[in-house]
C-alpha cells in the first residue's frame, strides 16, 4: 500500500557532473546548461509523480473497500499534481531564462562498476509543458471518466490503471536519465496494455493489448540498445552527461544512437513501420484512447527525439530518417483515416498522421523542435477533445462506433456537437484555431527544408481536411441511419464539462505562439534556428488554406451531397480496400513475422523433443538396449560356461607361452 | 626311470575328462569326468614329484584327493536333490540361472 | 566471531528435518498438520538466523564467518565454510524461499507416494544442504554437498509429482550424476596438482586459487567443472531435464529446483571456474557467450511454443539462465554484477510464477494452457498476481529482474555489441511468451468449468506476498543487494585479471552497433 517512492526522503542536489563531462561548445549544445539545484517548491517535485502513484496503489490494492469513493480519489490525484505543476510552472516563469532547469536527485537507483544511475527528476522548459499537458488533460479525462464509466462495475480499477498511467507518464517526461525515462516508458506501456485490455473478457481487446505491448517491445529494443551504446561511448546515460559529451563522439556513433532512439520512438508513437498496434488499441475504453492513444503516451516518441536534440543535432543522417518516418506516417495515417467507418479508428488514423507531422518537425532539427512541441500540445487539446466527443456520441448511441449508423445527431447532442466542431476546426487548420497556428508552422519549415517534404505535408493537410469533414458529416449531418432502439441523448454534465474546457483550449491554444512565446521558451532546451522558406509567410497561409478548402469541398461532394448507405459498400476501388485494411500493415506483419515465427517455434519445439531430448533419451536407450543384448550371453547352460572357461584357460596359457617363448 | 609316459597319460586322461564335461549331459557322467580330470591332475603331480625328486607334488596330490572327496559328497547330494525335484539328471535342464 | 554461525545455519534445517521425520506417524490430518507447522517453524527460524547473519555481514569484509577444521587429511580436505557477498545472497534466497514454499505447498503432499511429513522433511534437508553448498569454501566439501543435494530433490520429484514423475526424477538424476562424474574427475585432478605443488595436498579454495596451473591442464579441469555447472544451470544443449523435472514435480519442488538448486550451477561457475581457472575461463569465453546467447533465444522460442504452463516456465528459465551465464562470462563489472543480482531476482520471480500457476493448475486439474481462458473474471486476485509475476519475468522496469537483466546487457554490449543485439531480442520474445500465456489463460470469455473457480485464499496470498514485495522493492531500490555484490565482483574480476573498458567518447562506434537499424 505504501507508495514506492515516499519511503526515501528526497535529497535535493544538483545533478552531479561526472568527470566525463567536458564543457561542450555553448553555441550548439544549448541544453548543456547546468540544471539548478531544487529549492522551495521544487523540492516537492517528486510529489507530482508520487501522488498518482499513491492513487494507483490504493485503488489497486484496496480492493472492493474502495469501490465507493475510488473514482473520486482517482480523479483527485492528477488534479493535485496539476496544481503542483502550475505552481512550479509559475515559478519557472519568474526565473531568468537561462536558469529554468531544476534537477532533483531522489536517490541512487543502482551502480555497477563505472555505471551509475540516479533516480533523478529534471524539470525544465520542455518537461514542464508535458507535465501541464499530462496532468491538465489527464485531470479532465479523469473527470470525464467518472461519467463515462459510471455503469462499469470495475470503475475503481479503471481509475487505478489511469492513475498508474499518469504516474508512469510523468516519470517518463521528468526522468533525468535515459534509464529513468525508460522506466516511465515501459510503465506507460504497461498501463496502456492494461487499459486497452480493460474489457478483457472480449478476445479482441485482449489480443489488441498484447499486440500493443509486443510491438512496443520491439521499439524498446532500440531504446535498450541506445542506452547500452551510450554507456559504452560516454560511460553514462544521464541527459546531462550525454549532452555534454555528445559533440565529442563520432558521427557514426551518434547516427547509430539516433537511429536506435528513432526505433524506440516509432514503437511508442505508432510510426511506420511499428504503426500497426494503434488502430487495434481502440478496443480500450474511449477515455483511454483520448488520454493515452491521442494526447500523451503516443507523443512520447516526439518528446524523446526533442529531448535528444544533442544527439540528433550532430547526426544529420538520423534526422533525415526521422523526417522520412514522419512523412510516410503522416500520409499513411491520413489515408487510413479516409476509409474507416469506425469513428474511433478514423481518429486513430488521424492521430498517427498528426504525430507524423510532429516527427517531421522534430526531424528538421533546431528549426522544427519548437513547432513539434507546439503541435504536440495543440494536438493534445483538440484530439483529446474529439476523442471524448466521440465517446460522448457512443455513450448516447449504445456504444455504437460505426459512423454509418449515425447521422443527423446534431440536434440530439448539441454540446457534444459544438465542442467537437471546435476540435474539427482546429485539426483541419481553420484560420485562427490552434491547429492553424501549429500545423502551418510545420508545413512552412518543411518547405524551407525540402520542397518534396513540404508538398507531402501540404497534401497531408488536404487529406486531413477530407477525412475529418467526412467524419463530422457522417456523424452529425446527413440523414439519420441509426436503429430504432437507439435513443441518442446528450451526456451528463460531468462529461460535457471537460469537453467544453478542451474545446476552449482547442480554439485558443494558438496563443502559445503569440509573439513566438513557445519558441523563445523552448530555446534554451531545444535550440532555435530560423529557416527562410524563400516565400513570405502569407503565401503559405493562403496555399494551406486553399488546400484545406479543397479537402473540405471534396468531402462535401462525396459524402455530404450523397446518400450515405448504412452498410459499407463492397465494390470499392483498390485504394479504398487497401486503406480499409490499414494499407496491409497487419498483413505484412503476419506474413513476414508472425507466420515464419510460428513455424520456427513449432519446428524448434519438435527439434527439441525429437532432436536434443531424443539424443539424450537415445543414449539412455542405447545403453539399456546393449545391456539387454549382452545379458543374453548368460544362457544358464553349465556346459557353455565350462566351454567359456576352457577357452579362457587356453587363451591365458597361450598368451603366457607366447610371452615366455618370445 | 623316465616319467614321460605318465605325464602323457595324465594329459590324455585330462583331455578325455574335459571333453566329457563339455559334451555329456548326464550330471553323473559329467561328475565322473570331473573326477577323471582331478585324478589326471593327481597323476601329473605325482609324476613331476618323482621327476624332481621331492615330495611337494605328492603332498599336493593328497590335498586334491581330500578336496575331491568333499566335492563328491556335496556334488552327489546336489545331483540327487535336483533329480528328486526335477526328475532329471541332465545338466541342461538346470538352466534356471540364465539372464 | 567465534560462534559457528554458518554451521548452525546449515545444521538447523537438517536437525529440523530429523525432528519432522521422527514425529509420530499419526493417521489423519492432525499429525500431518503438526509436521507442517514444525517444518514452517524451522524454516522461519533459519530465516531469522540468516537475517541476523546478513545484518552482521560486513560489506567490504571479503570472506567472513570462516570456520575451518581438518577433515580428511590424506586428501587435504577441510570442513571449511565462509560467506562472501554472492554466497550471502544465495543463502538469503534459500532461506526466504523455503518458508514460502512450505506455506504454498501446504496441501500438495497429500497425493504423494510417501507420507506427508516426509515431503516437508525432505524440503528441510534440501534447505540445509543448499546452504552448505553456498557457504563451502573447500572444493571437496562443495563436491560432496553438491552431489548430496540430489538426494532430497530426487525424492521430492519422484515421490510427490505428476504422472511421469519417475521418468522425470530418473532423468534429472542421471543428468546430474553425469555432470557430477566429470566434476569428480576434475576434483581428483586438483588433488593431483596441489599434491604435486610442494605445499602438500589441499582443497581449500583460498589456496587453490593461488595454485600455478599450466594452461593445458587448467583447461581440461575447467571443462570438467564447467560441464557439471552447465548441466545444473541448465544451458543449451544440456537443458532437456529441466522441463520434465519442473513440470512433473509439485510447484514447491519446482521452485526449490529452479530457484535454488539451479543457482548452484551459476554460483559454481563464478566461484570455481573463474576463481580457480581464470586463464581457462578467459579462453572459453567466446564459446560460452555463444552458448549463452543460444540459450537465451532458444529457451524463449521454445517457451512460446509450449502448451504446458509448467514446461513454459521451465523454458523461460533456460532463457534467463542464458542471461546469467552471459553476464558471468563477459567478464566486466556491469555484466557480472547484473548476473549475480539476476540469480537472486530470477529466484524470486520464477518462484512467484511457479507458485501462482501452481495454484491455478491445482484449481483446474490441468497444466494445459488450452484448458484455461477467462480466469481473470472469476479470480481477479490470482490474475493480478499472475500478471505481476509474469511482468517481472519479462523484466519490466520497476520490477527487480529489470535492473539485473539490463546490467547484463550493458556488460554484454561492452564485450561485443553484436552479442548484445542478439541477446536483446530476448526481451521481445519474453513479452511474447508471458503475454501469450496470460492472454490465453486469463482473458477472453470464461471457459465452462472455470466459472466456479475460487480466488486465492489467505494462505496462498500470504505465501506470495513476500515475493511480490521484494520484487517491487528491489526494482526501485536494488542498492542493498548491489552493495553486497559489488565488492565481490571486483575481487573476482581481479582474479581473472580483467578491467572494464573505458568509455570511447572519441572512438568510432563499432560497425555492429550501426547494423542494428537495418
Amino acid at each position: 500500500m505504501s507508495p514506492l517512492l515516499t519511503s526515501f526522503s528526497p535529497v535535493s542536489a544538483a545533478l552531479p557532473m561526472s568527470s566525463l563531462m567536458t564543457p561542450a561548445p555553448m553555441s550548439e549544445a544549448a541544453s548543456a546548461v547546468a540544471p539548478a539545484a531544487a529549492e522551495g517548491v521544487f523540492s516537492l517535485m517528486w510529489l507530482i509523480i508520487v501522488l498518482p502513484a499513491i492513487g494507483a496503489a490504493v485503488l489497486l490494492l484496496g480492493g472492493r473497500a474502495t469501490d465507493r469513493w475510488g473514482h473520486l480519489l482517482g480523479a483527485a490525484t492528477p488534479i493535485a499534481s496539476f496544481v503542483l505543476g502550475v505552481v512550479m510552472f509559475a515559478q519557472l516563469l519568474g526565473r531568468p531564462e537561462d536558469d529554468r532547469a531544476v534537477a532533483v536527485t531522489l536517490y541512487d537507483w543502482f551502480d555497477a562498476g563505472a555505471y551509475h544511475v540516479e533516480m533523478g527528476l529534471l524539470l525544465d522548459q520542455l518537461s514542464v509543458l508535458f507535465v501541464l499537458l499530462i496532468t491538465g488533460v489527464g485531470s479532465l479525462i479523469h473527470i470525464y471518466s467518472i461519467g463515462y464509466m459510471a455503469h462499469d462495475d470495475r470503475r475503481r480499477r479503471f481509475f487505478g490503471y489511469l492513475n498508474l498511467f499518469v504516474a508512469a507518464m510523468l516519470m517518463l517526461v521528468m526522468g533525468s536519465d535515459y534509464l529513468t525515462l525508460f522506466l516511465g516508458w515501459e510503465g506507460v506501456g504497461l498501463a496502456s496494455y492494461l487499459l486497452i485490455g480493460f474489457w478483457q473478457y472480449k478476445n479482441s481487446a485482449a489480443v489488441a493489448a498484447k499486440k500493443a505491448f509486443v510491438v512496443n517491445r520491439v521499439g524498446d529494443m532500440g531504446m535498450a540498445l541506445a542506452v547500452m551504446l551510450m554507456f559504452a561511448t560516454f560511460g553514462t546515460s544521464s541527459f546531462a552527461g550525454v549532452s555534454a559529451a555528445a559533440s565529442e563522439a563520432s558521427v557514426s556513433t551518434l547516427t547509430a544512437l539516433g537511429l536506435l532512439l528513432l526505433l524506440a520512438a516509432c514503437g511508442k508513437s505508432a510510426q511506420v513501420p511499428l504503426q500497426s498496434w494503434l488502430l487495434d488499441a481502440m478496443e480500450g475504453p474511449t477515455p483511454v484512447s483520448a488520454l493515452i492513444h491521442a494526447a500523451t503516451m503516443v507523443t512520447a516518441g516526439v518528446y524523446l527525439v526533442v529531448r535528444s536534440d544533442f544527439i540528433f543535432n550532430e547526426a544529420p543522417a538520423a534526422r533525415t530518417a526521422v523526417v522520412v518516418v514522419g512523412v510516410v506516417t503522416l500520409l499513411w495515417g491520413a489515408i487510413i483515416g479516409c476509409a474507416k467507418d469506425d469513428i474511433k479508428k478514423v481518429l486513430a488514423g488521424s492521430t498517427m498522421s498528426q504525430i507524423g507531422y510532429m516527427m517531421l518537425a522534430a526531424g528538421l532539427g533546431p528549426a522544427g523542435y519548437a513547432f513539434a512541441i507546439f503541435h504536440l500540445l495543440t494536438h493534445g487539446f483538440f484530439k483529446a477533445n474529439m476523442f471524448l466527443g466521440a465517446g460522448s456520441v457512443m455513450h448516447g448511441m449504445n456504444d455504437e462506433v460505426d459512423m454509418r449508423r449515425y447521422g443527423a445527431l446534431r440536434p440530439f447532442m448539441p454540446v457534444t456537437f459544438l465542442t467537437f466542431a471546435m476540435g474539427y476546426l482546429a485539426i483541419i487548420g481553420f484560420p485562427g484555431f490552434s491547429g492553424f497556428w501549429s500545423k502551418d508552422r510545420i508545413i512552412e519549415v518543411a518547405f524551407a527544408e525540402n520542397i518534396w517534404v513540404g508538398l507531402a505535408a501540404l497534401i497531408g493537410a488536404g487529406i486531413t481536411a477530407f477525412y475529418m469533414t467526412r467524419l463530422v458529416l457522417m456523424t452529425f449531418f446527413t440523414r439519420r441511419r441509426w436503429a430504432e432502439e437507439a435513443h441518442p441523448h446528450e451526456s451528463s454534465a460531468v462529461m460535457t464539462m471537460p469537453l467544453i474546457v478542451l474545446a476552449a483550449l482547442s480554439v485558443v491554444g494558438g496563443v502559445l505562439a503569440l509573439g513566438d512565446w513557445i519558441t523563445e521558451w523552448l530555446s534554451p532546451v531545444a535550440g532555435i534556428e530560423h529557416h527562410e522558406a524563400g516565400l513570405p509567410a502569407w503565401v503559405f497561409t493562403i496555399l494551406i488554406t486553399v488546400t484545406v478548402a479543397i479537402g473540405v469541398a471534396v468531402a462535401w461532394v462525396l459524402v455530404g451531397k450523397r446518400d450515405v448507405s448504412s452498410t459499407a459498400p463492397a465494390n470499392v476501388s483498390v485504394a479504398t480496400k487497401a486503406a480499409r485494411a490499414d494499407l496491409y500493415g497487419d498483413a505484412f506483419n503476419e506474413a513476414v513475422l508472425m507466420r515464419p515465427g510460428q513455424y520456427l517455434t513449432r519446428s524448434l519445439v519438435y527439434a527439441d523433443n525429437k532432436g536434443i531430448d531424443g539424443t539424450v533419451n537415445g543414449v539412455g536407450g542405447l545403453i539399456g538396449g546393449s545391456s539387454g543384448w549382452l545379458r543374453r550371453l548368460q544362457t544358464g547352460f553349465v556346459r557353455s560356461y565350462a566351454l567359456a572357461m576352457l577357452s579362457g584357460v587356453v587363451l591365458v596359457v597361450a598368451a603366457l607361452l607366447a610371452v615366455n617363448l618370445a | 626311470m623316465t616319467t614321460e609316459p605318465f605325464v602323457v597319460l595324465a594329459a590324455l586322461l585330462f583331455s578325455i575328462g574335459a571333453l566329457g564335461v563339455l559334451v555329456r549331459r548326464n550330471a553323473i557322467v559329467v561328475f565322473m569326468c570331473v573326477e577323471l580330470m582331478l585324478n589326471a591332475g593327481n597323476l601329473a603331480l605325482v609324476s613331476f614329484a618323482r621327476q624332481h625328486g621331492n615330495l611337494d607334488g605328492q603332498v599336493a596330490a593328497f590335498f586334491v584327493m581330500v578336496v575331491a572327496a568333499a566335492e563328491v559328497v556335496i556334488g552327489l547330494a546336489i545331483i540327487v536333490t535336483i533329480f528328486r525335484t526335477r526328475r532329471s539328471a541332465s545338466v541342461d535342464d538346470a538352466s534356471l540361472l540364465k539372464y | 566471531m567465534t560462534f559457528s554461525w554458518l554451521t548452525v545455519l546449515g545444521a538447523v534445517p537438517l536437525i529440523g528435518a530429523v525432528a519432522v521425520a521422527l514425529l509420530p506417524q499419526g493417521r489423519g490430518a492432525r499429525a500431518d498438520t503438526l509436521s507442517k507447522q514444525v517444518a514452517l517453524g524451522v524454516s522461519l527460524l533459519v530465516l531469522a538466523l540468516t537475517i541476523y547473519v546478513a545484518v552482521q555481514y560486513d560489506v567490504d569484509g571479503g570472506m567472513q564467518f570462516v570456520e575451518q577444521y581438518e577433515w580428511i587429511s590424506a586428501f587435504g580436505a577441510y570442513y571449511a565454510v565462509g560467506l562472501d557477498g554472492i554466497g550471502l545472497l544465495m543463502v538469503l534466497l534459500t532461506a526466504i524461499l523455503t518458508p514460502v514454499v512450505i506455506l504454498a505447498s501446504w496441501n500438495d503432499a497429500e497425493a504423494g507416494r510417501w507420507s506427508v511429513k516426509s515431503f516437508f522433511a525432505w524440503i528441510l534437508v534440501l534447505e540445509g544442504l543448499s546452504i552448505g553448498v553456498f557457504v563451502a569454501i573447500d572444493v571437496f566439501l562443495f563436491y560432496v554437498l553438491f552431489e548430496a543435494t540430489l538426494i532430497p530433490i530426487y525424492f521430492l520429484i519422484g515421490g510427490f509429482g505428476g504422472a511421469r514423475r519417475s521418468y522425470a526424477a530418473t532423468k534429472f538424476l542421471v543428468y546430474s550424476l553425469f555432470g557430477g562424474l566429470l566434476m569428480l574427475a576434475s576434483v581428483i585432478g586438483l588433488y593431483v596438482l596441489s599434491n604435486g605443488s610442494g605445499t602438500g595436498a589441499t582443497y581449500l579454495l583460498s589456496e587453490l586459487s593461488q595454485l600455478p596451473i599450466d594452461e593445458e591442464t587448467g583447461r581440461w579441469l575447467f571443462l570438467g567443472f564447467f560441464v557439471a555447472f552447465a548441466i545444473k544451470a541448465p544451458m543449451w544443449p544440456v537443458h532437456t531435464w529441466l522441463p520434465d523435472a519442473a513440470s512433473e514435480g509439485t510447484p514447491g519442488t519446482s521452485v526449490l529446483l529452479v530457484s535454488v538448486l539451479d543457482k548452484i550451477g551459476t554460483f559454481g561457475m563464478i566461484r570455481f571456474c573463474l576463481g580457480i581457472f581464470p586463464e581457462a575461463s578467459a579462453w572459453a569465453t567466446p564459446v560460452v557467450v555463444a552458448l549463452a546467447i543460444v540459450s537465451v533465444l532458444y529457451g524463449a522460442l521454445l517457451a512460446i511454443g509450449q502448451n504446458d504452463i509448467r514446461r513454459l516456465i521451465a523454458y523461460t528459465s533456460v532463457s534467463h539462465f542464458g542471461f546469467i551465464v552471459l553476464g558471468i562470462f563477459v567478464l566486466n563489472s556491469q555484466g557480472h554484477a547484473g548476473a549475480v543480482l539476476y540469480m537472486f531476482n530470477h529466484g524470486l520471480s520464477t518462484a512467484a510464477l511457479f507458485l501462482v500457476t501452481g495454484f491455478l493448475i491445482s484449481r483446474r486439474g490441468s497444466k494445459l494452457i488450452s484448458d484455461f481462458g477467462g480466469a481473470e473474471k472469476v479470480a481477479p486476485v490470482l490474475a493480478g498476481i499472475f500478471l505481476l509475476a509474469g511482468l517481472s519475468s519479462l523484466s519490466l522496469p520497476g520490477l527487480a529482474p529489470f535492473v539485473s537483466e539490463f546490467l547484463v546487457l550493458v556488460g554484454t554490449f561492452s564485450y561485443s555489441p553484436a552479442a548484445a543485439v542478439l541477446a536483446t531480442f530476448g526481451i521481445v520474445l519474453a513479452a511474447l511468451y508471458i503475454l501469450i500465456m496470460y492472454q490465453r489463460t486469463m482473458t477472453g470469455p470464461t471457459r465452462p468449468g472455470l466459472d466456479a473457480m475460487p480466488d486465492l485464499n489467505v494462505r496462498e496470498i500470504a505465501a506470495l506476498a513476500p515475493l511480490l514485495v521484494l520484487l517491487v522493492v528491489l526494482g526501485f531500490y536494488p542498492k542493498p543487494a548491489l552493495a553486497v555484490i559489488n565488492p565481490g565482483v571486483e575481487t573476482t574480476l581481479e582474479q581473472v585479471g580483467k578491467t572494464d573498458p573505458e568509455p570511447t567518447v572519441s572512438v568510432p562506434a563499432s560497425p555492429d552497433a550501426e547494423g542494428v537499424q537495418e
